[in-house]
């Protein structure tokens, strides 16, 4: 068996572990939390057996040494990371605070992340390295990176989930700031989801992808009338989930999470995260560009934006170390702040061009 | 207050404006912004890239408006213009400004030694703890102090009126950490600056065989190197049945008052250093109009084992060592490729797979003719038993060196071990204190612990929770 089996196992597992959380939140069942959480470590562990076998398949093939043949050289692999790390901080935070229903917001963050490979048609073919990655901070600068992305995605499910339970009012701003993120987030991805079973390519590159068929079948529509009805489709949804958020913090308050412990898992993934972001992403890769490119800070659209996200998460500690800042307004940084991380990682590469632009491969 | 107010000097309003948070905002987000708008127009570019863009976003009739505007502006090269860096000088000092309007505050803090306290003070804190033991508190003092060093903590003593006091701390320097992590910032700036100033960032493309003495910044500026830099040769590897290139490499001389002084071969990510300057291996392409003006250069080996080295031009010709079978060059390809018909075409002017065809002839009379590949050693043989190996195809092709000199990294470096110090300091450790009150209550001994830690309070607890342990467990078990 190779690589992709495992990866197509786990891919399965995670989807499955989803719909068993999110029946596990309606019910109760504590037997049903028992399955979700097996199938959760089922998934891990076939994800790491391919993650492994994807490491040997490509130093057979790269033969440069051992280092240098961590397979996190494209979009594809450093998103099969990325949930990876998501899935292992799952399980600690599932373990540390025996409480499985963070799980029906985790798994589809994964589940999604996985299919999001599969809808963009990205190419799981292991690649050859070119000279640019050559390198032993190859392994330090992108494993960190997504070890830190994974805390910041914590984080933003936990934000989330924190505004959900803590507003109570509909005209109050931080309840119509999580309504509409939520239904950015589930709009962006049904749309594409759209895309991929409206056109079935195989597409050749991103910029394809980008240019040819991303929302082509929904909001930008050649035909008038569907994009006018996906835009309005989109209105009419946030509009259901503003006027019935109310029934997803009786969900939420149904399973004993506290705003409390919500706070302080934001905090404390931030507080984990950070240091990993500003050692493995900014130094160790501002030391990487100044041996391969002789510069170690360009200004290349990568670097400023991984700057942007690093400014949000230093605001994000000092405005709750410094000024006492709690609660709603903190979790709202918290959110955004996973923004500038998903334009980092995907935006940076799908629509920007620079330096970086292996990453898009 | 009012007249409080009124008795600001200038500087104090100058002060305090800087030292406020807000100020901080307004910065972050203004450098975010600005910083998006110049990931978004490519910087440095053609104007005409940055026209197509803006056409595409804003129409084609106001483009060439709203491109004026951003030009004027300094957007197309916003990073290095007056107003950026303006931003970022003043975020510098609002930082300096920041951590010193509050460091006396955290000093006093750092230097104010752990003191005892009373026991209601304990039964107040975030830990706390409180057991009931049989004996006399005589037979815990040994214990106390143990039982704290096993935790991590040297404890001071202390009695009085309310029984004898351990208290200990740990880790005061660490409220420093933060401030460790400002400084670490405004050394990378500091670094950047001294770059800026006494360094350089340029370019050299140095066809094989040719020396030069300077690099080129922006707009054909020279800058004299201060020696000269000669490439001897310049080879790309390529990955298997593919024209991804595996690895390029150039080897250089470096000549200094008529001698060479240095020689190293350089590859990504593996550069030149000769006098604080650094050649970084970048890029590589054709030389203009010289493709067909190579060198080849062949190994003839014979059927019967001579063999010889020979430099040849296109037109020339060659024997193959101890026979009379003689070669003429008569074709190059630098990309061959053969079209379904079987013709040979080429596919690239980049040199990715150089092909030189040969005419072969014993004795005057033609034998036969064909393409001999570099990267296929297969095409090598000759069908009477000789060999003639492709080597090289010589002074066609360049090399592209990144140039700089950065007196500033190594500060830039240390900038960033602070910040990796500082912000560890910040995030991992933490400020502890633990203080246990032994006392005697008729036959029993109370021991009270209560302990403090500004992070990581969960993990504190747990070593208190230790501590407790130990010393319910008595002075026998203790020991």
């Amino acid at each position: 068996m190779d690589s992709s089996t495992f990866f197509g196992l786990s891919t399965v597992a995670y989807i499955l572990a989803m719909v068993t959380y999110i029946i596990y939140l309606a019910f109760k069942k504590e037997s049903l939390g028992i399955v979700a959480t097996a199938l959760t470590v089922a998934g891990f562990v076939s994800q790491t057996l391919a993650f492994g076998l994807r490491w040997k398949e490509f130093y057979d093939i790269g033969q440069m040494g051992i280092l240098r043949a961590v397979p996190l050289t494209n979009l594809y692999e450093s998103l099969i990371f990325f949930v990876w790390c998501l899935i292992l901080a799952y399980l600690i935070i599932e373990f540390k605070y025996k409480n499985r229903s963070f799980g029906a917001f985790v798994t589809p963050v994964a589940g999604l992340a996985l299919a999001f490979i599969d809808i963009s048609g990205m190419s799981t073919n292991i690649q050859p390295l070119v000279p640019a990655l050559q390198s032993n901070w190859l392994l330090a600068h992108v494993m960190m990176s997504f070890i830190a992305y994974a805390m910041f995605a914590i984080s933003f499910s936990t934000g989330l989930m924190y505004l959900i339970v803590r507003t109570e009012n509909r005209n109050e701003p931080a309840y119509i700031f999580w309504t509409v993120m939520l239904s950015i987030f589930i709009i962006t991805l049904s749309a594409m989801g759209l895309d991929y079973f409206t056109f079935r390519v195989a597409i050749q590159s991103q910029e394809e992808l980008i240019k040819s068929y991303l929302f082509k079948a929904s909001f930008m529509s050649s035909s008038s009338s569907v994009a006018v009805l996906s835009w309005g489709i989109a209105a009419a949804f946030t509009f259901f989930i503003w006027r019935f958020g109310g029934t997803l913090k009786k969900i939420i308050a149904g399973f004993n999470i506290s705003h409390e412990m919500l706070d302080e898992i934001t905090y404390k993934s931030i507080a984990i995260g950070f240091p990993i972001f500003t050692l493995g992403g900014l130094i160790f890769g501002a030391i990487w560009a100044d041996q391969a490119w002789g510069k170690y800070w360009t200004w290349d659209p990568k670097e400023t934006w991984s700057l942007i996200t690093w400014f949000f998460y230093a605001f994000y500690l000092h405005s709750r170390l410094m000024r006492g800042w709690k609660g709603k307004k903190v979790a709202i940084v918290a959110v955004l702040g996973f923004m500038a991380v998903i334009f980092t990682y995907l935006g940076v590469n799908l629509l920007l061009s620079g330096l970086h632009s292996y990453g898009a491969q | 207050m009012e007249k409080e107010k009124e008795k600001k000097t200038i500087t104090d309003k100058v002060w305090d404006l800087f030292a406020s948070v807000k100020l901080a905002i307004i910065i972050f987000s203004l450098i975010a912004l600005t910083s998006i708008v110049g990931t978004i127009v490519e910087q440095q570019a053609e104007p005409e890239r940055n026209l197509k863009l803006l056409a595409k976003m804003f129409g084609e009739s106001s483009a060439p408006t709203i491109y004026s505007v951003l030009d004027s502006l300094g957007f197309m090269n916003m990073y290095h213009s007056w107003w950026f860096v303006g931003l970022l000088l003043l975020f510098a000092a609002n930082l300096i400004i920041c951590s010193f309007d509050r460091l006396p505050r955290v000093l006093k803090m750092v230097n104010e030694k752990v003191r005892p306290l009373p026991p209601e003070h304990l039964e107040k804190m975030s830990i706390k703890k409180a057991v009931s033991l049989k004996g006399k508190a005589s037979q815990f003092r040994e214990l106390g102090v143990s039982a704290l060093n096993d935790i991590g903590f040297k404890p001071l003593e202390s009695s009085g009126e309310q029984g004898t006091q351990f208290y200990a701390e740990k880790g005061n320097f660490t409220r420093l950490g933060v401030y460790i992590t400002h400084l670490s910032i405004l050394i990378i700036l500091a670094g950047a600056i001294i770059g800026i100033f006494f360094g350089f960032n340029a370019f050299l493309n140095l066809p094989e065989g040719e020396t030069s003495s300077v690099a080129f910044q922006d707009r054909g500026v020279e800058v004299p190197l201060g020696f000269a830099l000669r490439c001897d040769n310049f080879e790309v590897d390529y990955y298997p049945n593919s024209d991804m290139p595996k690895a390029y490499r150039s080897w250089l001389t470096v000549i200094k008052n008529g001698r060479e002084v240095m020689k190293k071969s350089i590859v990504v990510n593996d550069p030149l250093v000769y006098e604080g300057i650094t050649f970084y291996q970048a890029s590589y392409g054709p030389v203009p109009n010289a493709m067909g003006n190579g060198i080849f250069i062949l190994k003839l080996i014979s059927k019967n084992g001579n063999s010889e080295q020979v430099q040849a031009k296109l037109g020339d010709s060659f024997a193959i060592p101890g026979t009379s079978v003689r070669g003429k060059i008569v074709d190059f390809s630098p990309a061959l490729s053969i079209d379904p018909s079987g013709r040979a075409f080429t596919y690239a002017d980049q040199l990715v797979n150089p092909a030189v065809a040969i005419e072969f002839s014993d004795s005057g009379e033609k034998k036969f003719s064909g393409w001999l590949l570099k990267r296929y050693p297969k095409t090598w043989d000759l069908p009477d038993g000789n060999r003639v190996e492709f080597m090289d195809y010589w002074g066609v092709e360049y090399t592209g060196m990144q140039v700089r000199k950065d007196p500033g990294v190594w500060i830039v470096y240390l900038g960033c071990f602070i910040m990796a110090a500082g912000l560890y300091i910040t995030f991992f450790m933490s400020h502890k204190r633990v203080w246990v009150n032994i006392s005697e209550d008729k036959n029993e001994v109370k021991v009270l612990i209560g302990a403090s830690a500004n992070r990581n309070r969960a993990a504190f607890e747990h070593k208190i929770e230790k501590l407790a342990g130990l010393l319910s467990a008595g002075p026998k078990g203790g020991k």
